[in-house]
């Protein structure tokens, strides 16, 4: 029988960690309870986006869109809304229309302004039944490539639309394409970069997990335009569920016949398999990824050869990120001129950004390419918590730079982002306000790419140690001015030297905080101050004699025992002040915490 | 294997259902039952059910049932309401399976209400 409900719950790795298998077990029994199960559909579907609200459940034709739902929530939505056709208003979102009703979900501040075009299946369809990807135009595109179009049309098809790598890079997918197809050999292969390193970074996850055919259908298509026979998927074991789906969607295309020797009946021949990583940042580097795809260590090596000659198994290689294969099927079917009309001039279509960090919806956003970082931090983003100030945003994560308040109308795009002194990356995007110290997120990216590096080349594995050592000094309070212009340049020498893009990318952070946040070093070494708080060793807590009513509570919490009775005691008060013992004190900020009248502890 | 072919026909089966997973069009024709208790009491389950199964059956793609609340005339649930694009809501009172059938055939096909069953 039809349903007359469809009830979309959110199997994204978000969701999923706040209970959202318990929410949909739940709703099987309370659906079965009340005699409803095979009036309803109960899916678990990809990512909404919405994280920061999550468990979301979606009730559609209605259209209504659950938030922060618990299992004992379930009760009320089916005997409520499924049964009784009352939506349960306080799980709705607190976004009203000016009449006061609760407003549908796509206009809501977070959703108006997106597009989705990669994250179009995501949140719309059960992921693991790949008939519902095929209902959707699933492998439409495919069908349209091998029967209506030359490999060079598919090709030049992709050129016009003027697609560029979501990865982070930016180049031109046709170009790339090209040139593996210009390349003869007996053997070529498609591989998929969804070895996601950037802290803070989702968005391929959630493209695996919400819509996995598409990253299949479009490599069959990059196979068929550039005449590879197989596919490989190169994605880091951190991702359970992405790497779980991934699997059952090669296994049923493949049981359809639509992965094999004779692709749907076209006559092209097509397989493909999943490689796991172990979650090395520097495996997302293209030379790196095919060793490690080989089973070599994860090393990168020098460039040229390009992949597009000697790739892996020395045979003709393309490799895309996952956000860009999910573009080409909608490219495929809606045509060069439809993808050029979203974007900018350079930049066509929209990109994917993992919203993190200091900011309301916690997310993940898709937006038109020249949105503005306003757009997407006041309006999608929904502003900053606890009414602070918006102080810089950090695209690219340990690759890319900060932009500071004072460009926040930047339309984003991959060019903007480079003159800047930023990048695309692969769409981290992480917001900070004033509590964030520039040079302490400086020193956090840099611990982060010291770590990752592979040591393979001297700029990069002992230049960024040196450049992380000066950085420590810095937040110390034991740095020189000397340093900073000491710093510069070893950065520029690192940028120059190193081996491959994580070398030449690392001392990014660095650099545009030392641009833009220059003031901030200046205190650090010249003051000994951290304007935002952050740096321990900058900071003092100091007790107000005259505020501080002696209660004890502090001196009970300090784990240091720095904290006693001093002989003072304020006018009105009964009991003498508390004081800090600076050479004991450990900042832990335990007293401040604690203090009955917060204003009588401050940091300093 | 599936070929081309088959393909498209996973695609026409599941086209109705598509429908219900997404949120209602401007041009989607509304039947609107009411499932307050009284509603209930009164056999509305019975009478969705009998509509869904009619939307399938025909084939209706743009047909979304949907229910509401108790709107205040209990003793005339069960109560549905017609909606076509860009006319004025119909709304029948007392509807059981039968009048369900009837009113898609004749309201919802063929465009024709049935003052009937409208008071």
């Amino acid at each position: 029988m039809l349903e007359r409900a469809h009830i979309m719950i959110c199997g994204g790795t978000g969701c999923t960690s706040g209970n959202s298998k318990k929410v949909m077990e739940e709703f099987e029994v309370q659906l079965k309870k009340n005699g409803l199960r095979d009036e309803v559909k109960l899916i678990m579907t990809g990512c909404f986006g919405l994280c920061a609200r999550g468990p979301i459940v979606a009730v559609y034709p209605d259209g209504a869109f659950y938030q922060h739902v618990k299992v004992e929530d379930v009760a009320e939505i089916v005997t409520e809304h499924i049964l009784k056709g009352r939506r349960v208003t306080r799980l709705l979102g607190s976004e009203r229309t000016e009449s006061g009703e609760v407003m549908p979900i796509n206009q809501t501040p977070f959703y108006r302004s997106q597009k989705r075009i990669v994250l179009r299946n995501c949140g719309r369809i059960n992921p693991e039944n790949i008939d519902e990807y095929i209902a959707f135009d699933g492998y439409k595109a495919y069908e349209k490539c091998v029967k209506e179009m030359t490999p060079e049309g598919v090709i030049q098809l992709l050129t016009d639309s003027g697609l560029r790598g979501r990865g982070g890079g930016g180049f031109p997918t046709g170009k790339k394409w090209l040139s593996t197809y210009n390349a003869k050999d007996d053997q070529k292969y498609v591989v998929c970069n969804a070895d996601e390193g950037d802290p803070g970074a989702f968005m391929d996850r959630s493209v695996l997990e919400g819509d996995p055919h598409s990253v299949i259908e479009a490599m069959m298509i990059a196979g068929y335009a550039v005449g590879a026979t197989q596919g490989y998927v190169y994605v880091r074991a951190e991702y359970p569920i992405a790497v779980q789906r991934l699997q059952i969607a090669i296994d049923q295309a493949r049981a359809y016949g639509i992965l094999g020797k004779n692709a749907m009946g076209l006559g092209h021949k097509f397989d493909m398999e999943i490689r796991l990583g172990a979650g090395a940042f520097v495996c997302g580097e293209a030379t790196a990824l095919i060793h490690s795809i080989e089973g070599h260590r994860g090393e990168p090596t020098q460039k040229p050869p390009h992949l597009a000659e000697h790739g892996l198994w020395g045979k003709p290689t393309v490799l895309n990120n996952v956000e860009t294969y999910a573009n080409i099927p909608q490219i495929i079917l809606n045509g060069p001129q439809w993808f050029k009309s979203m974007g900018t001039e350079k930049s066509s279509g929209t990109k994917v950004f993992a919203l993190g960090g200091k900011i309301m919806n916690t997310g993940l956003v898709e937006i038109p390419m020249g949105t503005t970082l306003r757009t997407i931090i006041e309006e999608i983003g929904g502003g900053i918590p606890n009414g602070k100030k918006f102080k810089a945003a950090q695209t690219g994560g340990p690759s890319g730079g900060c932009i500071p308040a004072s460009l926040i109308d930047t339309p984003i795009d991959y060019d903007n982002l480079i003159a800047i002194g930023s990048m695309m990356g692969s769409g981290g995007l992480i917001v900070m306000d004033e509590d964030n110290c520039m040079v302490d997120i400086a020193k956090f990216f840099l611990e982060f790419t010291v770590d990752e590096s592979c040591g393979k080349c001297t700029p990069c594995r002992i230049g960024n140690k040196r450049l992380y050592e000066m950085l420590d000094k810095i937040t110390k309070g034991q740095g020189t001015m000397e340093d900073l212009d000491k710093m510069e340049e070893l950065c520029k020498y690192i940028k120059a030297n190193s081996l491959c893009g994580l070398g030449q990318t690392a001392p990014n952070p660095v650099l545009s905080t030392l641009k833009y946040f220059r003031d901030e070093y200046i205190a650090h070494v010249r003051d000994k101050k951290c304007p935002a708080g952050v740096c321990k060793a900058l900071l003092n807590y100091v007790i107000d004699k005259d505020k501080c009513i002696g209660c004890g509570l502090c001196a009970r919490k300090c784990p240091a025992g720095a904290i006693t009775k001093s002989d003072y005691i304020a006018e009105g008060h009964k009991l003498p002040s508390m004081q800090i013992d600076v050479t004991k004190c450990l900042k832990c900020g335990a007293c401040m915490d604690t203090c009955n009248r917060q204003c009588a502890i401050s940091k300093k | 294997m599936k070929s081309s072919a088959e393909l498209q026909e996973i695609r026409n089966k599941l086209r109705m259902e598509i429908g219900y997973s997404l949120p209602i069009q401007e041009n989607d024709i509304r039947i609107v039952v009411g499932m307050g208790t009284c509603g209930i009491a009164a056999g509305a389950r019975e009478v969705v059910r009998t509509f869904m199964d009619e939307v399938e059956k025909r084939g209706l793609e743009h047909v979304k049932v949907t229910q509401s609340g108790c709107i205040g005339k209990c003793d005339a649930e069960p109560i549905v309401e017609v909606t076509l694009p860009g006319k004025e809501t119909v709304t029948y009172v007392h509807v059981d399976p039968a009048k369900a059938r009837e009113i898609v055939a004749s309201h919802i096909v063929g465009g024709k209400a049935i003052k009937n069953y409208m008071k």
